[in-house]
């Protein structure tokens, strides 16, 4: 709770300029539109107001202010009207609706979490192989930092549609571009953690006569424990960041992306923001969540508190 | 209580190296032992024609300066590391036998704890990857948490302790298996002086009871006489033995007796090896 009033003041400074910025993004939109509805606007002929800047129409026309704050279709919406849409399709929207942005968000978050489990999976599997074998280590390590230099926005297309060729649809497809992006930082991080142990603990285990699999049960996978958990929480929130990805170029129906996507082809910004914040609060929800079980965990394991 | 000697009878009574008195049968023998190191700035002499007996029950020390490689030979003695040629035998075996049939336990400089397990279960460590059973387990962690003044902790994580007492719990688990021959490296080094001295009574004590025989890595004059029966004074570049000092002293040796003049003149003896050995470098 430390952490409380620095992040509220940074919250507060972020909408108060997003607040501000609203008035100049929209002011063009406003006065066309007030105009329309028989509103005084000076000057009084869109082109003539296409010489000024958003701000400077401002100050000529402040009685239109707060109409800058309430348009449908705004270039920048304000605050409260994301907070209404997303009250609307959260809250207020059944789940079985296909407006109700929690359906979508589920959509999203099963191949996420899918993703994430196979990522994890075959991160841990890559990185004791490394630690274990110089071969691994010199061969796979670096096609692992390449995977990575891939733009995914190229790539996730790709894999969509050879999967859907051979006939796998659904929620695989998103799970395995959710994957990609979420087995590196395992990778690294348990390489690093598994390699964590210094010669003198190595040496320790020497003097015993252990065997490699005790180094490996006993010291080298408690000791990586704490490096998982910081890969973790990278690879939750590239995993969410790879499934919108995927929802993305490929025409799907449904998801955070297809919401995403829905909003800009039909002209309804509050639409597209809204799945955003929703998309930006669920990736937190998730860290938080990695959060919590990594202090569990260290707990458990008799970690110094930090 | 000790009594102090004494000025007039004090003639250091100190004896050069005696031959065993054929009871105490060799636990480490050392012949001709030369080790070098290849490393990028060519090759290093850690260690040259090392000659060296020690007998069961022996508490023997090495002292020197940083580089007289008196660690390089304790690593030897565990295998750790290989000499490159001359003879080392532990327990009548090879260094890498001996370290196979867990003839040692070995204290490091650092207690080492692993932070995620408890006392106990640090000092179950060893005996879990040498296959005790749970029942045994339990009852040696007793007796050794008892053997080094610490019950009543083993339910605490390491970082609940002072360092001397993280050293005292790592020589608890260098004792769990019941080896015979303890090899420290400096484990009192990064201690302050006062938990040191405690630290230094404890193993006394211990030692005695255990009848274990103990080899002793230090940089401190006064420790090195203080616990030893056996001072191994060492020099560097290329590292070699300058002097081995059969100590006199009696086996019972409470803290006062650092002030008696028999200690002194030994303490004087040590010095004048290590300053020989700096001289000849």
């Amino acid at each position: 709770m430390k952490s409380f009033f620095p992040v509220v003041t940074v919250v507060a400074a972020v909408l108060l300029i997003w607040i501000i910025a609203v008035v100049p993004m929209n002011m063009h939109l406003t006065a066309d539109q007030a105009q329309r509805d028989g509103l005084v606007v000076s000057p009084d002929t869109p082109i003539a107001r296409q010489d000024f800047s958003g701000l400077g129409l401002a100050v000529r026309n402040s009685h239109l202010i707060p109409l800058t704050y309430v348009n449908i279709r705004p270039r920048l919406p304000s605050p409260h009207q994301i907070a209404i849409e997303l009250y609307d399709t959260v809250i207020d929207k059944k789940i079985t609706s296909k407006r109700s942005l929690v359906y979508h968000g589920w959509v999203t978050l099963a191949p996420t979490l899918l993703g994430f489990a196979i990522g994890t999976l075959l991160g841990i599997m890559l990185a004791v192989g490394i630690v274990f074998s110089r071969v691994m280590d010199r061969s796979v390590m670096p096609w692992a930092i390449v995977s990575q230099t891939i733009p995914i926005l190229a790539l996730a297309p790709m894999i969509i549609v050879v999967m859907g060729a051979a006939g796998i649809q659904g929620i695989l497809p998103k799970a395995v571009i959710a994957a990609y992006l979420s087995f590196f930082p395992v990778v690294v991080g348990m390489v690093k953690g598994l390699r964590s142990p210094e010669g003198m603990q190595l040496d320790l285990l020497r003097t015993y006569h252990s065997s490699n699999s005790q180094g490996f049960w006993k010291l080298r996978l408690p000791a990586s424990t704490p490096y998982l958990f910081a890969s973790l929480k990278i690879g939750i929130s590239a995993s969410l960041i790879g499934t919108i990805v995927a929802e993305l170029p490929t025409g799907a129906k449904a998801g955070f992306g297809a919401r995403m996507l829905v909003g800009d082809q039909y002209g309804q910004p509050i639409l597209s923001w809204a799945a955003l914040f929703a998309a930006a609060i669920t990736a937190a929800a998730l860290v938080g969540i990695i959060g919590m079980i990594e202090r569990g965990t260290l707990r458990q394991m008799g970690m110094k508190p930090a | 209580m000790y009594e102090r000697p004494k000025l007039q009878s004090l003639t250091p009574s100190i004896t050069p190296t005696q031959d065993a008195d054929g009871l105490s049968p060799l636990v480490i023998r050392a012949s001709n032992l030369d080790l070098t190191f290849q490393t990028n700035d060519g090759p290093v002499h850690a260690l040259k024609d090392v000659n060296l007996e020690v007998n069961k029950g022996d508490f023997v020390s090495f002292i020197g300066p940083s580089g007289c490689g008196k660690t390089t030979f304790l690593r030897c003695i565990a295998g750790l590391e290989t000499p490159t040629s001359g003879a080392l035998s532990v327990n009548s075996m090879t260094p890498d036998d001996a370290r196979r049939a867990r003839a040692y336990g070995y204290v490091f400089q650092a207690a080492g704890l692993y932070p995620w397990r408890t006392i106990g279960g640090n000092i179950r460590l060893p005996l879990e990857i040498m296959g005790f059973s749970k029942a045994e387990m339990g009852e040696r962690i007793k007796r050794v948490l008892n053997l080094v003044d610490l019950e009543g902790f083993e339910k605490k994580f390491p970082w609940q302790l002072s360092g001397g007492m993280q050293q005292r719990a790592s020589i608890a688990r260098a004792l769990a298996f019941d080896a015979d021959i303890l090899l420290m490296d400096e484990p009192f080094g990064a201690l302050d002086e006062i938990v040191r001295d405690h630290l230094n009574e404890q193993l006394l004590q211990l030692w005695a009871r255990t009848e274990k025989t103990i080899a002793f890595v230090t940089h401190s004059i006064p420790e090195a006489v203080y616990l030893s029966t056996k001072i191994v004074v060492m020099s560097p570049r290329p590292g070699r033995i300058s002097d081995v000092i059969e100590s006199p002293l009696p086996r019972d040796r409470p803290l006062s007796i650092r002030d008696s003049a028999e200690f002194i003149a030994i303490a004087n003896r040590v010095r004048d090896g290590l300053h020989a050995g700096h001289g000849q470098g």
